[in-house]
């Protein structure tokens, strides 16, 4: 695996008034990596994120999302990143090539591009023939494939998916981690999160907020060793247990 | 005693004249004082299932029954004795803790003082912000809220649709070991999950999908119909050692499970040795195999591909 | 009665602690009267004209003396010709402009025939046609006087009368056209908009699943509006006969019931609406566009339905607030009693009726 940083944060926080969601986190994603980005509710992973997506401002620390600081680059960072979330995704009320050509449209890729994109991601989900429908009409698992792929429609550096799996039956949850692996064998860097914690052993490296701080961060099997649990749900439980503060 | 009967249940929704079945033909009992699962992911049909047993729709065909009576003639019986929490959060965001309670006591013809037993420990937990508003409370303390609303009344059936959905390993934890303690008070619980490792905490499951019920037993049993032999493998390269699996002509199939990789055979036999192979052929290192006993997830996507 | 009490209180809360219903509920009346009452007034009052006087005689100066001490015309300037009258206009600075031609008093003694000019900025039809019907009516006493003092025969004298409302006060029109309008609104659109999100935030499931009676639930979710509403009755009047200087003529009680008894028409539109409605938005909605339009159309407060064609005519019969405008004006504005509205008041009464049978029969038990 490359040691390129694609993600780097320092003592990263976030406070609102008196309360730190955020508190002194720090860390490194290397390029092609699969990084879960686990926490109970109220830890801090969702302010955490959006701070890496350019959408919060820091109270202070350091950060840089590929290559760009997070304070004065936003702009540059939404660029090369790629976002989906369970809840926003895609408009149901555009067929599934008039999603596609309008977030590619965005991204400012040209009509030839927005073309080659369309056809090759089309084909890869098998749904060629789906082009034009509506995409209400489609299975949620269906909705999730297509909102992966066309969240990294763009070739971004990374991409963070937020809770992306919630909901969906078993096969096509394991059907979306073969898309991530895929990305990320493509050198494209995965920032996730998840409630189910097998997910977790399918990233490289995962992380574990507690109260705003990261309290374990490794790769799976070192955790799991350290914590002497046998799954990541154990680990999970441990640290999560320890929490004082919710949402 | 019966709680609940449901007897070849259909329902269907027609949206722009095109019908999609929500429920196709579904039935089942659960028992007095059972906790029964129905698991299955989303869009399987379980919240059209919890409503016509509420009450709030009805079927196209079939005939349910809560605690003897029909959910359609009797279904003003049914509103008196059945406890319901909607999957989506559903209490008063603008009101406080303590005045959510009060109101769904009052609606029910009851007071908080009358059944503080049995919420007790629920409610306790969620006690010390009775002031606050419910639209500020964190996933898991709404969620305590809401159950503390569906029991005020001392229901004796309990529909809890997804009341884990979104809510962190921790909080689910905590919330099944206090529907637990309500089965003890003899509380009937039908509980719906698209979390399949949940399935373990019932006393039955009935797996669902896209309307249909794919099996109905305990979870014990639900594990004892998977006959094939089930493998667990895993090596250094993950990824690339389920591909080389899944090129095999001879696998059924090959999931992703934790560190693991599941593999079934069309034709069991020498398993052990053909994965061996695999593993030999594409040189892999730390590579561990072991014969398990499949859990409800392997079952459930076995059951999907009949 | 408990579940009762308790489910009103619980309605109180959701308006009290929602500041911007709160606000739309009470201050949208006052608002709304002002607004009409010295804003968007169409009263006649102090009109900037000029008068180019070519002829600067006796009767010029007489007519130009008349009018600019009307109450309703303001001599701003005098000006020396055409040119400068467009110019004056396109400045904004008159309304009206009267032009005197050369010999006009000569004209008009001894070959009976003089000519005024009236040019009136058009922009505003309403207004140029008050203002010009006004100056030609001061222009007509002038010469009915002279033909008095003159005795000449075979002269044909135009008199002009504004009927009912002789000052053109704007008032006395738009208190009864806003006491509709906001109760219609207040009533409907809110009631709508509060069930709906019930429906909406998915409370409404678990109350259906409660031993509570649906009739009671539209009950309670409207009395704090029919509170409300009269409290918006109570501020319209005060503020009309207080501020805007309209006097309640009729009986003051007669004009409070037959408002309560607007306000439950308005309600049960709001909880028809609210059956039919999934969002708030769509609430709203259809509220605006089958309530608060045909209300400003058909009601006659904005424009009288005796103009209109007959199939809206037709139509204006089934708008509520046209009745209780009818109602309204005949017992604020005109001072009658109940015998003269009896027969509005049965047609808002039938229409209370079976919309409140209709739309508590079509509220839903379930959710489909």
């Amino acid at each position: 695996m490359q040691t390129e940083k694609v993600i780097t944060a320092k003592n990263l926080s976030k406070k609102f008034g008196h309360f730190v969601a955020v508190d002194h986190i720090s860390f490194e994603v290397n390029k092609g990596e699969i990084f879960g980005f686990l926490g109970a509710n109220g830890a801090g992973k969702t302010t955490a994120m959006r701070m890496l997506c350019g959408l919060s401002m820091p109270s202070s620390g350091e950060a840089t999302v590929a290559g760009f600081d997070v304070y004065k680059q936003t702009e540059q960072i939404k660029k090369n990143i790629g976002y989906m979330s369970q809840r926003f995704s895609l408009y149901e009320d555009l067929t599934i090539g008039e999603n596609i050509r309008f977030y590619a449209g965005i991204y400012g890729l040209t009509d030839k591009q927005i073309r080659e994109k369309s056809d090759s991601l089309l084909k890869e989900l098998n749904m060629q023939e789906h082009k034009k429908t509506l995409v209400r009409e489609l299975p949620l698992g269906w909705k999730q494939k297509l909102a992966f792929s066309i969240a990294i429609v763009h070739d971004p550096a990374i991409v963070f998916l937020d809770e992306p799996t919630g909901g969906v039956d078993p096969i096509t949850r394991r059907e979306f981690w073969n898309l991530i692996y895929e990305a990320s064998s493509n050198g494209i860097t995965v920032f996730v999160t998840t409630h189910y914690m097998d997910e977790a052993e399918y990233c490289h490296r995962v992380s574990i907020m507690v109260d705003g701080r990261i309290d374990a961060l490794g790769a799976p099997a070192s955790l799991k060793k350290d914590h002497a649990a046998k799954t990541m749900d154990e680990v999970f439980l441990q640290l999560a247990r320890k929490a004082v503060r919710s949402e | 005693m019966q709680s609940v009967v449901v007897e070849n249940i259909s329902k269907k929704y027609v949206v722009k004249k095109k019908a999609t079945e929500a429920l196709s033909d579904i039935s089942f009992h659960v028992d007095k004082g059972e906790i029964f699962g129905i698991i299955g992911p989303d869009g399987a049909g379980k919240t059209t299932l919890f409503r016509i047993l509420t009450t709030l729709l009805v079927a196209d065909a079939g005939k349910a029954a809560v605690d003897g009576f029909d959910v359609v003639k009797d279904y003003k019986q049914i509103r008196n004795r059945a406890g319901y929490m909607p999957g989506k959060f559903s209490l008063y965001q603008d009101l406080s803790v303590q005045e959510n309670l009060e109101f769904f006591a009052a609606i029910f013809n009851t007071t908080i003082q009358e059944n503080y037993g049995l919420i007790k420990d629920i409610y306790q937990q969620i006690e010390p912000f009775r002031t606050r508003k419910a639209g500020q409370l964190s996933g898991g303390m709404k969620q305590k809220l809401a159950l503390s609303c569906a029991l005020i009344h001392k229901p004796s059936v309990l529909f809890l649709d997804e009341p884990t959905t979104g809510v962190d390993a921790v909080s689910r934890k905590e919330f099944w070991e206090m529907l637990h303690r309500l089965k003890r008070e003899g509380i009937t619980i039908l509980v719906s999950t698209p979390y399949m490792d949940e399935a373990s905490l019932c006393d039955r499951v009935a797996l669902i999908q896209k309307g249909k019920i794919l099996s109905i037993d305990t979870p014990k049993g639900v594990t004892k119909q998977f006959r094939k032999p089930l493998w667990a493998v895993k090596a250094n390269e993950m990824y690339r050692l389920m591909m080389d699996i899944k090129t095999d002509p001879g696998v059924e199939s090959c999931y992703p499970f934790g560190q693991y990789h599941h593999i079934v055979f069309k034709n069991p036999g020498d398993d052990k040795k053909r994965l061996e192979e695999i593993i030999q052929k594409g040189h892999f290192t730390n590579a561990e195999i072991n014969n398990i006993e499949p859990n409800i997830e392997d079952c459930f996507m076995a059951l999907m591909k009949e | 009665m408990k579940q009762f009490l308790i489910f009103v209180k619980k309605e109180w809360l959701h308006i009290w602690r929602d500041s911007r219903t709160l606000f739309i509920l009470v201050w949208m009346p006052i608002v709304q009267i002002v607004l009409y009452g010295f804003a968007l007034t169409n009263e006649v009052k102090n009109s900037t004209i000029a008068i180019f006087d070519q002829s600067k005689d006796a009767a010029t100066t007489a007519i130009s003396n008349e009018i600019s001490a009307s109450r309703y015309f303001k001599l701003v300037k005098n000006v020396h010709s055409y040119k400068e009258i467009e110019a004056t206009f396109k400045q904004g600075k008159i309304r009206m402009a009267i032009v005197f031609p050369n010999n006009f008093s000569n004209d008009l003694l001894h070959s009976n025939h003089a000519q005024v000019q009236l040019i009136a900025d058009a922009s505003d039809p309403n207004t140029a046609n008050t203002l010009t019907n006004y100056a030609s009516s001061i222009i007509s006493d002038y010469q009915q006087r002279l033909n008095n003092e003159q005795q000449l025969p075979y002269a044909i004298n135009t008199q002009l009368r504004m009927l009912y409302n002789p000052e053109l006060k704007g008032a006395y029109n738009f208190v009864p056209g806003v006491m509709a309008l906001v109760l219609m609104l207040v009533c409907a659109m809110m009631t709508s908009i509060a069930i709906v999100k019930e429906k909406e935030m998915g409370t409404m499931e678990v109350i259906l699943v409660s031993p509570l009676k649906p009739f009671l639930i539209i009950i309670a979710k409207t009395i704090p509006y029919l509170l409300v509403s009269v409290l918006n009755i109570a501020s319209i009047l005060l503020l009309s006969v207080y501020v805007l200087g309209v006097p309640i003529t009729g009986n003051l009680w007669l004009l409070i019931w037959e408002s309560i008894l607007f306000t439950v028409t308005s309600l049960s539109v709001g909880i028809l609406i609210s059956n039919s409605a999934k969002t708030q938005q769509v609430a709203m909605f259809t509220s605006l566009m089958s309530l608060f339009l045909p209300t400003l159309l058909f009601s006659g407060f904005l424009f009288p339905v005796e103009n209109m064609p007959l199939p809206l005519q037709v139509i204006s019969n089934i708008v509520p607030a046209k009745w209780y405008y009818i109602i309204v004006k005949a017992v604020m504005i005109k001072g009658l009693g109940f015998s003269y509205v009896w027969k509005e008041t049965l047609v808002l009464v039938g229409m209370t009726l079976l919309l409140l049978i209709i739309s508590i029969r079509k509220f839903k038990t379930r959710l489909a």
